[in-house]
């Protein structure tokens, strides 16, 4: 079978593309950008960090100290470009992968620990942030997102909202409903789709005929395909999405065309479904490594500012780490707390038998 | 006081929800200009527009995954489903999200979304037309489920389900919608978690909701006329159950009948009657009995007579329970 959105290293003729992995500034007709050095700077600060956000939790996840862990690697160009890209009345609706994104919400990265560690479901206020809650189960929250902005549509407020979905999520019932409601109601939404290239074991191959972006055409909306290892396309494209979809013109989708570095998470293993020169073609596409040699070649930072972000990270590493081991395990009887707004009459009796149970052990917990 | 049908009473409930409080919406298939299949919802549109009376693409998991998000920016939605058996591609939503995602933001987060869903048979409907699936979301925690039995109750009860800032499943037995009673708006409404006497007796406790509160009166009728004392309990609400009020009376009466539509086997009675044997042990005279529908899917409509508990096979259980 040919088929264009192929694993391998050559980019389809659609994507756009602002900088080359060799880290040459490249100009696209529709979607371009004016970056200060700045500006340059703090994207791949951004980048950095989070990576070593990912690098600490995969270690963390190793030593028995969180039980699962979805890395990011490989994926930061296109959360950090696309989240640099909202602004702060924008919602956001991510998977269980998008520590990038989150960053750029001001999350704290020991709050997205909590769920793999298993002391909650989610650690962060999703209304001081405007970063919903993970969502675990596939494609879900696409419909939540068009929902809320329907909801910005009704308050005539000047926001979007953004969903995150991978590729496999592509194949489920709610993301193509969702694409229905948002173009029916034309919703004020970006979908986002970071084609990392596999659902779990499964290739791209088992979800779509067709390259993803050419899905929104079926449903009324613009797609396109972005560099999604480009952390300048990245942003210029969903900025523009989000602009769009303020100015009332409807939802997009953007699919990121990127590559996942590591394990779908912690528990599976990659090297059992895919072979290692796939591996080595994406490692040339690097987010990072274009972005230092862009910064280098233009002169537009010195070896220090990237020994000072080098030393933050570690800083953010040890920080995070040390947190990650204080945090404490929830009481017993928390479970039992915010399942309801409102009194519920079972939940209190099952408490109240619970606690007494509790009482009987010494100290009150088993 | 005015009298009105059951489905008359939940339009004017939701009339008076969306007049009180513009964050209200209503949204489903059909709801909008025809008013819904049952005519719930009409004229609802045409008075308070279409951006809050949306009439939605016929997809039951988008209707709920959508509502979930206008309820995250602060709206009220009030979803219908239009028979009890399309809830089902909607049940991933109910379950995993709305249900889950106040606890899994710690309270952080309240969803405000009533779930309506016409329910039971005896319609003489097609396949997937005449189910009972309560016990799927009463299973489920995090979520409230009521059902209401009359007009009053059905008016007071739609204004309770959109004031909680609980997810509300709200059960309307669509074989009673065209039945009227009178409808007191002013009076003030039982609590939302509780149920009520809605015949005293001494010898029998039989419980009952929805649909089958109006045969089980019937059946209580027709026992006093065979000199036993039949009280009838409308639980109103599955979750979380009175059990207060059904204590009270199974101790009081010393037996106990749960009839329901849905299949006996785990459904809503076997958890009343594993409550009731628990708390009420040394009071019964009798085993807690059940009468409700088959472990069969919902028969073709010509047999339906014979699945759904009738008056006879309510007075069955109460002859077998005084039979120990």
């Amino acid at each position: 079978m040919t088929f264009d959105a192929s694993h391998g290293a050559e980019a389809p003729p659609e994507l756009v593309q602002l900088l080359t992995p060799e880290g040459e500034r490249v100009h696209h007709p529709v979607y371009d950008i004016d970056l200060t050095a700045e500006e340059v700077r703090a994207l791949y600060r951004d980048l950095v960090l989070v990576r070593r956000v990912d690098m600490e939790a995969v270690a963390l996840q190793r030593q028995g100290e969180l039980g699962i862990w979805a890395s990011l690697l490989g994926q930061e160009a296109a959360q950090i470009g696309s989240g640099r890209a909202l602004t702060d009345a924008d919602m956001a609706f991510p998977t269980y992968r998008e520590h990038g994104v989150a960053w750029c919400r001001g999350v704290d990265p020991v709050n997205l620990l909590g769920l793999f560690r298993g002391v909650n479901h989610g650690g962060w206020d999703p209304a001081e942030h405007n970063f919903h809650l993970y969502t675990i189960v596939i494609g879900s929250q696409t419909l939540h997102a068009v929902g809320y902005a329907m909801g910005i549509q009704r308050d005539g407020a000047e926001a979007a909202s953004i969903v995150y979905f991978g590729d496999g999520a592509t194949s489920q019932g709610d993301v193509n409903e969702a694409f229905i409601w948002a173009s029916v109601f034309n919703a004020p939404i970006v979908f986002f789709c970071q084609n990392n290239q596999w659902a779990i074991s499964e290739p791209l191959e088992k979800q779509s005929r067709i390259p993803l972006y050419r899905r929104a055409s079926g449903f009324g909306f613009p797609g396109v395909r972005v560099d999604g290892n480009d952390v300048f396309a990245c942003l210029a494209v969903t900025r523009q999405a989000l602009k769009n979809a303020r100015e009332g013109q409807g939802p997009t989708l953007v699919e990121a065309f990127t590559y996942r570095m590591g394990a779908h998470t912690t528990s599976d293993d990659p090297t059992r479904y895919r072979v290692a020169g796939e591996l080595e073609a994406w490692k040339l596409k690097d987010p990072i490594e274009r972005v230092k040699a862009y910064l280098f070649k233009n002169q537009l930072a010195d070896q220090d500012f990237f020994d000072k972000v080098d030393a933050e990270a570690t800083d953010l590493g040890r920080d995070v780490r040390k947190r990650c081991l204080e945090m404490p395990d929830p009481h017993p009887l928390e479970m039992f707390d915010h399942v309801y707004a409102e009194p519920h009459s079972l939940l209190t009796e099952e408490r109240e038998q619970y606690a007494a149970y509790l009482a009987t052990f010494e100290g009150g917990v088993r | 006081m005015s009298t009105l049908t059951l489905a008359k009473a939940i339009n004017e409930g939701l009339r008076a929800a969306m007049e009180e409080d513009p964050k209200v919406l209503i949204m489903g298939e059909d709801v909008g200009k025809l008013g819904g299949v049952f005519r719930v919802t009409d004229g609802l549109q045409k008075d308070f527009g279409e951006s809050r009376v949306i009439d939605t693409p016929l997809a039951e998991s988008g209707i709920i995954g959508t509502a979930i998000g206008l309820a995250l920016r602060g709206y009220r939605p009030v979803c219908e489903i239009q028979f009890d058996g399309f809830v089902f591609p909607a049940a991933d939503q109910i379950i995993t999200q709305l249900a889950k995602m106040p606890l899994r933001s710690l309270g952080k987060l309240k969803l405000p979304v009533v779930v309506r869903i016409p329910c039971g048979g005896g319609i003489g409907a097609v396949e997937h037309h005449s189910e009972s699936p309560e016990a799927y979301f009463t299973h489920t925690g995090g979520l409230r489920v009521v059902a209401c039995s009359n007009p009053a109750d059905a008016y007071h009860m739609i204004r309770q389900a959109i004031r909680s800032d609980d997810p509300v499943i709200f059960f309307e037995p669509k074989r009673r919608y065209w039945e009227k009673a009178e409808v007191d708006k002013n009076a003030t409404p039982l609590p939302f978690d509780r149920g009520q006497i809605v015949r005293p007796g001494t010898d029998v406790t039989v419980l009952a909701y929805g649909p089958m509160v109006k045969t089980c009166l019937e059946a209580a009728a027709a026992a006093a006329e065979e000199g036993r004392s039949v009280e009838v309990v409308d639980l109103r609400t599955l979750s979380p159950l009175d059990t207060d009020l059904i204590y009270e009376s199974v101790r009081r009466t010393g037996r106990c009948v749960v009839a329901h539509e849905a299949p006996v086997y785990s459904g809503l009675g076997a958890e009343i009657a594993a409550r009731v044997t628990e708390a009420c042990f040394y009071s019964l005279e009798a085993p807690v009995l059940r009468v409700g529908g088959f472990s069969t899917p919902y028969p073709p409509s010509r047999l339906e007579d014979h699945y759904l508990p009738d008056l006879d096979r309510v007075l069955d259980a109460v002859d077998r329970a005084f039979a120990f």
